[in-house]
């Protein structure tokens, strides 16, 4: 047995059974299968969902590489199936098996078809990142973002401190509040910052996730394409309660979310008012400045209210 | 090694890592700050109310960090000061808080949770005089909050001012000092609702975000909700 599988694999040709057919064979039905049930059964479930294009175009890939990776995974678990039943150790066969060299076909097909995979991917993953549609695929670019979706933009300032996050809307008096609320059908633009430590914005149905840091502004894009409730969670650990820092927001029809903006507006005037002006991020310094200025003007707390300027850890 | 010196340091070893882990036990896990009980006796879910006082102090001579700023809170039966962050309430009820504020000021980071939110009514008195909005950026004016975002429940508590001679004994009976006052409704099921302040007052620390502003016990606690 030992010798006619030696020769099979070698490519030699034998009057022994031709296992890579019927590996082949076995193998080829389970990946059809596989690949099927992953992209129309399991695949409308996979996260994170459609709620947005963001949302859409992650969940796509993830479908896209499954079927990719499906009928590697078949192949390996057929042949290590076949393997065993096959080649199985047989009793009074003590016989060590055969001395296997190279093989270029094997070798040429393996490096052929795994190239071809990592190139289409990289080329895929970069067409998903570019398309106008998608811009950035709902990752955080940074302050000068290389994908723009096309048109006017709704901006929603995102402030995480520890441990909430603050909505700011500028086109609508630059009011902040701690509901999100966004327009389906509308191109928005979310500017990250955080007012203390590093966090992360993780709109999860929406396909949205940005780092927050402080005295940054990071740029995600993302349309919703369906009404309903969304999670916000921060996901990068920030403290004692970052396991806590989460909050719900809602993707209205635009109308209502124009009529709850103009309310809202009017609503927090009064907090507006002492906010800082509307910038796309803000020095996170500004407290032990502010607390600098006032006890150099004689106003002061007791101990460690105002930090004392020889504090060595205040700029 | 003899027999007996390799039982004998294997018997250590094993103490000694015990010994740790009971120390880890015990500190940790079951050495935290008292919980204060304002449940008993009270009916849940039939919107009783329930009268929860809690002062906030410039230092804490009761710990082993005397320059932390502090919350301490009132047993409802012995009227003693207890120093916790941890205090227990009957769900569905209306919760009538006092807090003494004798601390300073210090300006809030993001001046938007000088607005008092999720109170009935949307208001805390000061002193007796109903607020809505503290600018903690225009002078001396803010403390600390008392802030729980699971009930989306934001109060700032007014300063006693500039120029005052601040309480320097933990817990403060005297001294000057503001009293807010405000009610919200416990939520209805019972769970555990973490609560902090939002004014970076851990002095000494990097922009005041360590210390105090991490501890449970001092500026940051948990308000149990039971039926």
């Amino acid at each position: 047995m030992a010798a006619s599988v030696a020769d099979d694999a070698q490519g030699t040709g034998s009057a022994g059974p031709n296992h890579g057919l019927r590996i082949f064979l076995i193998w080829l039905p389970v990946a059809v299968a596989a690949d099927l049930l992953l992209y129309f059964v399991y695949g409308p479930h996979m996260p994170p969902g459609q709620m947005s294009n963001t949302a859409a175009s992650q969940q796509f890939d993830i479908k896209v590489m499954s079927v990719l990776a499906a009928p590697i995974m078949a192949f390996v678990l057929v042949a290590m199936g076949y393997s065993m039943i096959v080649w199985r150790h047989r009793e009074g066969d003590d016989e060590d098996g055969p001395p296997i060299f190279g093989n270029v076909r094997i070798q040429a097909t393996w490096i052929t078809v795994t190239a071809v995979i990592v190139l289409f991917l990289a080329g895929f993953g970069t067409y998903e990142l570019a398309w106008p549609g998608f811009a950035g695929a709902g990752s955080g670019e940074g302050p000068a973002p290389i994908w723009k979706p096309n048109g006017t933009t709704l901006q929603v300032q995102v402030i995480a401190q520890q441990w909430r996050f603050t909505y700011r809307y500028p086109q609508f008096g630059g009011f902040e509040t701690t509901a999100l609320m966004l327009p389906v059908g509308e191109p928005i633009q979310f500017n990250v910052t955080s007012l203390d430590v590093i966090h992360s914005f993780w709109a999860y149905q929406l396909g949205v996730k940005a780092d927050a840091n402080p005295g940054v502004n990071n740029v995600a894009y993302t349309t919703a394409t369906q009404t309903g409730n969304i999670t916000v969670r921060c996901a990068e650990l920030c403290g004692l309660w970052h396991g806590a820092m989460f909050n719900f927001g809602k993707v209205v029809s635009v109308a209502a979310f124009t009529a709850w903006a103009h309310k809202t507006e009017i609503q927090l005037a009064a907090v507006t008012k002492i906010l800082p002006p509307y910038a796309t991020s803000y020095d996170p310094t500004v407290v032990p400045q502010i607390n600098k200025a006032m006890a150099k003007a004689g106003i002061g707390g007791a101990n460690g209210y105002y930090y004392p300027p020889q504090d060595p850890v205040q700029p | 090694m003899s027999l007996p010196a390799r039982v004998a340091t294997l018997v250590l070893a094993f103490l000694a890592v015990a010994a740790v882990a009971l120390f880890v036990v015990i500190h940790y896990f079951l050495g935290g700050p008292p919980t204060v009980d304002y449940s008993s006796g009270v009916t849940p879910d039939t919107g009783a109310t329930v009268h929860v006082v809690m002062q906030e102090d410039p230092q804490n001579t009761v710990s082993t960090h005397p320059d932390w700023v502090s919350y301490f809170i009132q047993d409802p039966k012995t009227h003693a000061w207890i120093h916790t962050t941890l205090f227990k309430v009957p769900a569905g009820s209306k919760i009538d808080m006092t807090i003494y504020g004798y601390d300073g000021c210090t300006p809030l980071r993001n001046p938007y949770f000088g607005r008092v939110t999720g109170t009935i009514g949307g208001v805390e008195d000061v002193d007796g005089k109903p607020v809505k909005v503290i600018n903690s950026w225009s002078g001396c004016n803010v403390g600390h909050t008392f802030s729980i975002p699971g009930i989306n429940l934001n109060v700032p508590m007014a300063s006693p001012g500039l120029t005052a001679s601040l309480c320097g004994t933990s817990p403060c009976t005297s001294g000057p000092h503001k009293t807010m006052t405000f009610s919200f409704m416990s939520p209805k099921g019972t769970g555990e609702y973490f609560w902090q302040c939002r004014v970076p007052c851990g002095g000494g620390f990097i922009d005041g975000f360590g210390g105090p502003m991490q501890t449970i016990g001092f500026m940051t606690g948990n308000m149990e909700v039971v039926s």
